[in-house]
């Protein structure tokens, strides 16, 4: 008795941890702090389930300590050496080993009913498939999805024809396969197969998708893993997997809703298939017969320099070229010139949702310059200059007055609206969405063209002899 | 009809905690402003590391010869643990990094 109630009384604590150290990630001057406490209730709980005394168990601890020791050293070996633009690989890695787990118990409790030797109900069974089956999904998938951010399999490579309908048909079979397992039962090998046909479609669900929709499907992997870990958590009665299992989930289905609404596609479009197969033809109407006017180093260094508000608009592109301590360094020398600098971050600028603002941290730059797309675009009207780094769509003024064209409608930072733009590129060429920017042929826009952390740096090299 | 009738009146319990801690949920995380949304999520990743509490209770009611259970919740401890380790510390890294002021 007396043992039951210590155990409850510490995963109550531990739920506490886990909403009150979520609550303090609100802002970033509590962040670290809700992190630590909700990583102490993490601890706690563990503990005290390792220890508790159960009556007649055979404890195994050899097995437990083992997996610990061989987990944690794994865990903390990997936070510590990851990169920060590794960021959007290693969350969708931990996230589909969190799947995994939760799949392995759902199929250590389930196995024993197929196979004969113990009895469940409805209920259990089929909270147990479904725990089996978002956890397999968001297993494999995350698997699918680190290799293509780790760039070891390109999309071409597993983006079938018809891609849309095949998986659909695949979710149905998983579906169907679910239900009759969960209100029919049915022999062993049938379990199995669902097991592998499910694993299968995680696979499949996340192959046609790529490039910047990848926000979306770590969002959506990330919230089915919380999904997954609730419903096993109803399998234990365990209300502390319940709890933590649904926090996972809002988070991650929120940070779903957000990205797409910060690309104006619906969840369905974006998992059917990118901008390739919705029609999106290039439209460069706008660009007939006008050219983009480039711009200088020198010049360009001047005109920062002697301007009084900067706002830098970063996109993936400066990740890529690893540029961001190098704009840290153009800022500073700004910034003792009394140049007002900001860095205007459209939701969907890197490979995750907020991914943009780690790599800026990672580089010094404080976190109240950091805006958002609402706080940027109130105070782009009354920047003197803009400067683009490596982003394109997120910028293009056809998303506001082009209805034709496969962006529009989607929320932009309105650049244009600045009194001078300056846009960093490395060629002409159209961005993700393969469509022309009326932006670069606007008559307050100047191009200059190479590599961005190269153009940096020489800019960096000009401020400094001002 | 009657069998979910029975269903939601044993588990009235668990169906409130379930409506609530999804609102809960909702209000909390959305009050996550757009700048920490990475360290939300990896955080969030250990937090759904809890399913190691299953996997230890999994392992302590095995019997000791019962080596099927016994290595499946070994993984499951193995990947659990990797990912509370792994998501608390590489979170506490990335919002280390957040300041108010450069250095």
């Amino acid at each position: 008795m007396e043992t039951t109630f210590i155990l409850n009384l510490s995963y109550l604590i531990g739920v506490l941890t886990f909403v009150f150290g979520l609550r303090l990630l609100g802002s970033p001057d509590t962040a670290r702090k809700g992190n630590m406490l909700a990583a102490f209730g993490m601890t706690f709980s563990v503990l005290v389930t390792l220890f508790i005394p159960m009556d007649d168990a055979p404890n195994n601890y050899l097995w437990i300590f083992t997996g610990l020791m061989i987990g944690g050293l794994i865990g903390w070996r990997t936070a510590i050496k990851v990169k920060m633009t590794d960021m959007p690989q290693l969350v969708s890695i931990l996230n589909g080993l969190g799947g995994a787990c939760a799949a392995l118990l759902a199929t250590t409790e389930l196995l024993p009913y197929f196979q004969g030797t113990l009895e469940m109900s409805n209920v259990q069974l089929a909270i147990g498939i479904f725990a089996l089956l978002i956890g397999l999904v968001s297993f494999s998938g995350s698997l699918l999805a680190y290799g293509k951010l780790q760039g070891l399999i390109k999309d071409s490579q597993v983006k079938l024809p018809k891609h849309g309908i095949i998986n659909l048909v695949m979710l149905f079979t998983v579906l169907g396969l679910g239900i009759v397992l969960s209100f029919f039962s049915g022999p062993s090998t049938m379990f199995f197969i669902f097991i592998g046909i499910t694993l299968i479609y995680g696979f499949s669900f996340v192959a046609p998708i790529g490039g910047a929709d990848m926000p979306v499907v770590i969002s959506l992997l990330n919230s089915m893993t919380g999904l997954s870990a609730a419903a096993a958590g109803f399998i234990y009665q365990s209300q502390l997997m319940i709890v933590g299992g649904i926090l996972v989930g809002a988070a991650g289905t929120i940070l779903t809703i957000l990205m797409c609404q910060a690309m104006n596609r619906s969840l369905l479009n974006v998992i059917i298939g990118g901008f390739g197969s919705a029609g999106g033809a290039a439209i460069g109407s706008d660009s007939d017969g006008k050219t983009a006017k480039t711009i200088s180093v020198t010049d360009m260094a001047i005109q920062l320099f002697y301007s009084q508000s900067v706002v830098f608009v970063p996109g993936y592109g400066l990740a890529v070229a690893q540029a961001q301590k190098t704009v840290k360094e153009l800022e500073d020398l700004l910034d003792k010139n009394g140049v007002d600098v900001k860095y205007a971050i459209h939701p969907v600028a890197g490979r995750m949702p907020g991914h943009m603002n780690v790599l800026l941290a990672e580089a010094n730059v404080p976190y109240p310059k950091l805006l958002d797309m609402d706080e940027a675009n109130d105070i782009l009207p009354n920047t003197d200059v803009v400067v683009v780094v490596g982003a394109n769509d997120v910028v293009n003024p056809a998303a506001e007055d082009s209805p034709g064209s496969s962006i529009y409608g989607m929320p932009v930072l309105q650049v244009w609206k600045a009194k001078n733009v300056i846009v960093l590129k490395r060629s002409m060429s159209p961005g993700y969405a393969g469509i022309q920017n009326p932006l670069f042929f606007n008559d307050k826009t100047k191009m200059l063209f190479g590599d961005a952390k190269h153009t940096l740096s020489e800019l960096t090299k000009e401020v400094k002899t001002l | 009809m009657e069998q979910f009738i029975a269903v939601f009146n044993e588990n009235l319990f668990f169906i409130y905690l379930l409506i609530f801690t999804i609102i809960l949920g909702f209000e909390v995380i959305s009050k996550v402003p757009t700048i920490l949304h990475t360290p939300l999520m990896s955080g969030a990743n250990a937090i759904s590391g809890v399913v190691l509490i299953g996997a230890i209770l999994l392992i302590r009611t095995a019997g000791s010869d019962e080596y099927l259970r016994l290595i499946l919740g070994l993984l499951g401890i193995i990947l659990g643990t990797i990912n509370i380790v792994g998501g608390f510390k590489v979170t506490d890294r990335m919002l280390d990094m957040f300041k108010k002021k450069a250095k």
